[in-house]
């Protein structure tokens, strides 16, 4: 299929045929969505036309929920025919607050080739019609500032019937603010009960529960309880039977849970919900139920809990292994499961690997805790400080120029004397990271005060050409 | 102890007191430095696994804890294992570590947001077993909260190390508080060794053992950890000619 080509998706509705999508180009060449096809032809010649399959696209927009489901939250839910809803109360902290979530969402969007705008509001229906209504890739609307932000939008942002929009229109009824100051009786006589339930929803005054997407092949366990359960001990025992009954089920499969979602349903029909990740897929009931069990006390059982479901929304094959047995070594023992613990309380799990670059601060890389060893190690022979400043800090200086270290430097107000000093090491700057690093060039000095205190210093430039560099001085790192 | 030898008596009811403690139902381990004096100052005749150890900077290291860090480094290059790292400021830059002979593979970081994190992290660390060591970077280790890192490490045998640095210099004043660790060691830089060139030679630090239990304190002055973690005695050598002439008998 050619790119450079306008292109437009032609749905049917009885025999007429119109515009349900189109790419940029055609955008610009004046066609809309809801243009009947043959108007379209009429008014670009070369036009594509590829005939729309609801059916499919609701089939990868299920699957899209449920790559959702396994990356950000644990309930997450089709919206509609173009949309997906995910509840992202609890989870945005693990992508660095709601702004950092929603735009890299886009962006791995983007990086699959979907154009997807998204918005963090409240409640559902806001985030809805902001997603759908503002020409901005991403909004956040701070907590309680729902009013102000959907005051101003189109009555078609609140999923209303078709009809029910036309007739509001006919009424001169254009925005939510002008809907919601109509006296609610006549409205609701004239429309049924939908738009005022509809606004009740978008303004968070009665509770519009996400029932989160599940198919078949996830593996889910539950346990209704005839009389409700609140004690922290018989949560305990309770999550304990249904990891068990989570785990023979995985063990039928040949199944490994790495992703687990515990829903707590309340008496007073309000959910809660706890995720536990692993870093490899587990269906020990041990290690699971820890990790569980290491949250219940973020669990708020109100009036009581009624019911229980464990699933495992993302489960991997899993195969028993034999381990080789040596009688002389001792195993080194398999801390995966202390990496779980850790990574599911929030802590950033990592370990270092290195990168063949000489620039210090590029020499080293963070690789995930549970990554295969590396085996190698730093091939540099040359001293390395202990600790390497994340910003380079500016230091008075006399030296000579061009290559002999400093004699005095002044750092955080106190001046040093250098006893002794090693160097110039010269670090290049890598060209093909960044073009202005052509000619940079970094000399780097071990010196050494009276105290015997070493420190890391170097001068931005070669001492004669200033087109390698400022020939300011820094200090990068301190040695032990 | 050399002690322990001189009187059997002595010997026989510190077992019977370590039996009553409950840490002999494990064989102790220790780590030897592979430093007879050093050795000699700790009992059993290494760092103790299965305890709890603080290790400090001095002067300016009570900030940025550069030598304290290679200090521990060092011990975990030599244990056998995995290491896990608590800090909440990931400031270190490994090729040094690297070079002090403990390889990345071995260890785990673990960054938190807040000090408390840290110490919980810590504490889950050793009380998992299968760890060698799990060190984490503290300013604060209040005496409950030691006492909970020592408990987690004599119930698995892992060795805890907590590496004290502080935000300010003049805060360094806590490290005198009592608190549940077995040893305590303060470390600061002194000249590096002389070289008969110019240049800097290797690092030499003032190793304090400030506190030991059932111990003398003690101070050695050593050099910093070679490429196997291993640390040496290097006597107080007067400048001027003498270091040169050993160097030079040494060399010729």
């Amino acid at each position: 299929m050619p790119a450079d080509k306008p292109l437009v998706v032609i749905a049917r509705r009885g025999s007429k045929r119109w515009i349900s999508a189109a790419d940029p180009a055609a955008l610009k060449l004046g066609l809309r969505i809801g243009m009947a096809a043959s108007k379209a032809q009429a008014m670009v010649a070369d036009l594509l036309l590829v005939d729309a399959a609801p059916a499919e696209d609701a089939a990868a927009l299920e699957r899209l929920a449920l790559w959702a489901l396994r990356q950000y939250s644990p309930v997450v839910a089709v919206d509609g025919a173009d949309g997906l809803v995910i509840d992202t109360e609890g989870a945005d902290h693990l992508h660095g607050g709601e702004a950092l979530l929603v735009s890299g969402l886009v962006n791995m969007l983007r990086g699959r080739g979907l154009t997807a705008r998204a918005a963090v509001a409240d409640t559902w229906g806001a985030a809805h019609a902001l997603a759908r209504m503002l020409a901005v890739e991403t909004t956040v609307v701070p907590v309680d500032n729902v009013t102000k932000a959907v005051i101003d939008l189109p009555i078609v942002a609140l999923r209303l019937p078709a009809e029910t929009v036309q007739g509001l229109r006919v009424l001169g009824i254009d925005t939510v603010g002008q809907l919601s100051a109509m006296p609610r009786a006549p409205l609701t006589l004239r429309f049924g009960p939908d738009p005022a339930r509809r606004l009740d929803q978008l303004f968070g005054r009665v509770a519009e529960p996400i029932e989160p997407i599940r198919t078949p092949e996830l593996v889910e366990v539950s346990k209704n309880f005839a009389e409700p359960i609140g004690a922290p001990e018989t949560i305990a025992k309770y999550v304990k039977r249904l990891v068990d009954q989570l785990s023979a089920k995985l063990a039928e499969n040949g199944l490994g849970a790495r992703r687990c979602d515990l829903a707590i349903h309340r008496v007073d029909n309000t959910r809660q919900h706890l995720r536990a990740g692993l870093a490899k897929p587990v269906r020990d009931p041990g290690p699971l139920s820890k990790l569980l069990w290491d949250r219940i006390e973020t669990i708020d059982p109100g009036f009581g809990i009624e019911k229980l479901v464990l699933v495992a929304v993302f489960a991997e094959p899993l195969e028993e292994r034999q381990v080789v047995s040596s009688l002389i070594e001792e195993e080194i023992a398999d801390i995966t499961p202390l990496v779980d613990i850790l990574g599911n309380r929030g802590h950033r799990l990592f370990r270092v690997a290195p990168v063949a670059s000489d620039v210090p601060e590029r020499s080293v890389r963070r690789i995930p805790a549970t990554a295969p060893d590396i085996g190698q190690t730093w091939a540099n022979k040359w001293p390395r400080p202990s600790r390497l400043l994340a910003n380079p800090e500016r230091i008075d200086v006399m030296a000579l120029l061009p290559d002999q270290p400093p004699v005095v430097f002044t750092w955080r107000g106190k001046r040093r004397k250098v006893v002794r000093a090693d160097g110039p090491e010269r670090i290049f700057g890598e060209w093909w990271m960044r073009p202005r690093e052509f000619q940079a060039v970094r000399d780097y000095f071990v010196v050494e005060d009276e105290l015997g205190e070493r420190y890391w210093v170097y001068r931005a430039g070669d001492g004669i050409d200033p087109e390698t560099g400022s020939h300011l001085w820094f200090l990068h790192g301190v040695f032990g | 102890m050399a002690n322990h030898a001189l009187n059997p008596m002595l010997a026989e009811l510190r077992e019977r007191v370590e039996q009553l403690e409950g840490g002999a139902t494990r064989a102790r381990q220790v780590l030897p430095f592979g430093v007879a004096e050093v050795d000699r100052a700790l009992p059993g005749g290494g760092l103790a696994f299965g305890a709890l150890h603080e290790v400090a900077g001095g002067g300016g290291g009570t900030v940025d804890g550069a030598a304290a860090a290679l200090f521990v480094a060092g011990i975990a290059a030599r244990s056998r294992g995995k290491v896990l790292w608590c800090m909440t400021r990931p400031d270190l830059f490994f090729p040094a570590v690297a070079q002090a002979g403990l390889h990345p593979d071995r260890v785990v970081f673990c960054e938190s947001d807040r000090e408390e994190e840290a110490l919980s992290a810590m504490e889950e660390g050793l009380s998992f077993g299968g760890l060698a060591a799990a060190v984490g970077e503290l300013v604060r280790l209040p005496m409950t909260a030691s006492r909970r890192l020592q408990l987690a490490a004599e119930k698995t045998g892992a060795m805890g190390i907590v590496l004290r640095r502080w935000r300010r210099q003049n805060e360094a004043s806590d490290y005198g508080q009592p608190t549940a660790s077995t040893t305590r060691w303060r470390i600061s830089t002194l000249p590096s060794e002389r070289l008969p060139v110019a240049g800097v030679g290797r690092a030499r630090w003032l190793a304090e053992l400030m506190r030991v239990k059932a111990g003398e304190c003690a101070e050695f002055e050593i050099g910093a950890p070679d490429a196997q973690g291993r640390i040496d005695l290097l006597p107080t050598t007067r400048d001027g000619a003498d270091q040169t002439a050993r160097w030079r008998s040494l060399a010729g």
